[in-house]
């Protein structure tokens, strides 16, 4: 790279050291291989949602609602008489795709936030902190909360929602390491040679970043799926009758003394596809942070 | 240290101002019209207008924002659209609830998740560790509202021990107790599924330390080493995670007093969200930004108190 690009043949060790430190780290622990292996096969399933299902989500069939799981309706159907086993695959679409669009769009955004702030200091870096300690004093939840309340429920708006409150700590984490970076001789070096801004950002400090970004990123995706359901249970989801996982909860619960079993079947998934994202930021952690900073969200 | 609170409490109030400025923004300058929000899709034009008027949406944006800091920082949140009471009589009608509730769930989380913490860094790498560092990821993967209703379906709907709608209680403290129980212990289960993982890393910081080996070789006690010089060090930064998880606690207590059908600000919030009340919303905001600009200062004088290396700058 260096040969075609000119670069500075000073350039980036700490960065490949970054990610063999952290490839290295992924793989003496099982924790987090167990969780990628789950997380992919929800994936999979969530892409392959037209194959896996075996009814339409929303055809409405009266005559066959709330039956137990049979040949036919592998989970049973709903108080409609739609199939819950194909709902649900069509559900796992609508999480996985609200989290990770927004949480691509936070780790984006608040990567070249912090990394700005980091880089130029002074009062700009002041000034933008101090506006990302504010949006991180609000829970996820509440402040996703207003924002759907006020713009209402649709996929574009959950996304912008759930994405502001997960700026403020993928900023946090991208400045620190800015700060350090710049003052290093290669920076100066590629400063000397008139390299623009974004260039020496993009190059050299983005590498030294980027694996903390992705641990980050696989801890908020948790987040982010949560407040999407939790959002659905509260009735400000995607509306029905798109099938959320959040939302066939809140079908169940709403009648709990007589169809309480409804609730079931997406409650697991939700568990089993947070627990997976959280194994995966687990045994990553240390590499990021050896004292659990990252938890924050919720 | 008055120094340091006086600074910080005034501190306080710029962050104050700004998440404020935050919650009007959120009201206002977003896309989308909270009225037609309101309203519904369906309704017409003229409904619209007539309900923007009421709220004063038509009014120059600099008069709303002047209007709804003077108003949020006089007590004077409106009235609500539904009821026609004041938001700020609603809210204190149901705070105690929700704070009686957060705080309990504090304290079982504390109970649970520092005794199994320690024990756990204590016995690093062994079975104990794995199940317990395995079931306390499991602990804060759980949404608050799935592990609730599995709570109410096992406890109170087929083991009948608890009530269905925990209303809050009666008079006596028994009644209230019994309401109050299954909510917190939802809470409770995933404060302390936090609460283990951060004691039991803090714990193996200080297990490392010297004046630990020191003191195990100069032959203190086991349970004294661990008692005096592990335990009180590592639970430092325990409390101030706690105050960080808080934000966690609110939210969930929102989903927790949904699922239990108890009275408290989630309720409240998602009554209005129902009813479509735009101005207990917006006074709501307000009380959950107030709520977590206090807490958020609470942290930072506790963090002060309990560990006297923190400069008061």
């Amino acid at each position: 790279m260096s040969a075609m690009t000119g670069e500075p043949s000073a350039a980036p060790p700490p960065a490949n050291r970054a990610l063999r430190q952290f490839f290295t780290a992924f793989n003496t622990n099982k924790t987090s291989w167990v969780g990628l292996v789950t997380f992919a096969v929800v994936a999979l399933v969530a892409v392959l949602a037209p194959v896996i299902a075996t009814h339409d989500p929303l055809e409405q069939n009266i005559l066959d609602k709330l039956q137990g799981p049979s040949a036919e309706f592998i989970l049973g159907t709903d108080g409609f008489g739609r199939d819950i086993w194909s709902r649900l695959v069509y559900g796992a679409r609508l999480s996985l795709w609200i989290g990770g669009v927004s949480i691509l769009i936070a780790m984006v955004v608040g990567s070249l936030i912090g990394m700005v702030a980091g880089y130029f200091g002074g009062r700009l870096d002041i000034a933008i902190m101090q506006v990302m300690d504010v949006l991180l004093s609000f829970p996820s939840l509440i402040l996703g909360l207003m924002v759907v309340a006020m713009m209402g429920p649709s996929v574009g708006n959950l996304i912008f929602a759930i994405a502001l409150t997960a700026i403020p700590p993928f900023a946090r984490i991208a400045r620190a390491p800015t700060v350090s970076v710049k003052e290093r001789d290669y920076i100066e070096a590629c400063r000397a040679l008139g390299y623009s801004h974004p260039r020496i950002m993009a190059v050299h400090i983005l590498p030294n970043i980027f694996p903390e970004i992705l641990v980050m990123g696989s801890l908020w995706l948790a987040t982010a799926i949560r407040v999407e359901a939790s959002l659905s249970f509260i009735g400000l989801g995607v509306r029905p009758p798109t099938p959320t996982w959040g939302g066939m909860i809140r079908e169940g619960f709403e009648n709990i003394l007589d169809t309480w079993w409804l609730s079931m079947a997406p409650s697991v998934a939700i568990l089993v596809i947070v627990f997976a994202l959280n194994m995966i930021g687990d045994g990553l952690r240390d590499f990021v942070d050896p004292k659990l900073k990252g938890e924050r969200g919720g | 240290m008055l120094q340091y609170l006086i600074k910080r409490l005034l501190y306080a109030v710029p962050t104050l101002l700004a998440v404020l400025t935050v919650v009007f923004f959120v009201a206002r300058v977003l896309p989308g019209d909270p009225a037609q929000v309101m309203l519904g899709e369906q309704a017409g034009a003229e409904a619209i207008n007539a309900l923007r008027i009421r709220l004063g949406l038509d009014r120059p944006l600099v008069e709303q924002y002047v209007d709804f800091m003077k108003g949020a920082l006089s007590g004077d949140w409106g009235t609500s659209l539904v009821t026609g009471r004041p938001v700020l009589g609603e809210v204190l009608n149901v705070i105690p609830y929700t704070i009686e509730l957060t705080l309990a769930s504090i304290l079982i989380g504390a109970l649970i998740g520092v005794p199994l913490g320690a024990w756990s860094a204590l016995h690093r790498n062994s079975l104990i560790d794995y199940v317990t560092r395995i079931g306390s990821l499991l602990g804060l993967s759980f949404p608050a509202f799935v592990m609730a209703i599995m709570l109410l379906l096992a406890f109170s709907i087929q083991l009948s021990w608890f009530p269905v709608i925990s209303s809050g209680g009666g008079g006596s403290l028994a009644e209230r107790l019994r309401h109050l129980a299954l909510p917190a212990i939802n809470l409770g289960i995933i404060m302390a599924a936090y609460i283990t993982r951060v004691t039991r890393s803090s714990m193996l910081e200080v297990l490392g330390e010297d004046y630990v080996r020191t003191a195990r070789a100069k032959g203190v006690p086991h349970l004294a080493v661990v008692w005096q010089h592990c335990l009180r060090n590592a639970l430092i930064p325990v409390v101030t995670v706690v105050g960080l998880y808080l934000g966690i606690l609110i939210g969930n207590s929102v989903l927790t007093e949904i699922v239990f059908n108890r009275p408290g600000l989630g309720k409240l919030i998602v009554g209005a969200l129902t009813q479509r009340d735009y101005t207990m919303l917006q006074g709501l905001m307000v009380v959950y930004t107030f709520i977590i600009v206090v807490v958020n200062l609470l942290t930072d004088l506790t963090y002060g108190f309990i560990d006297p290396r923190v400069k008061y700058q």
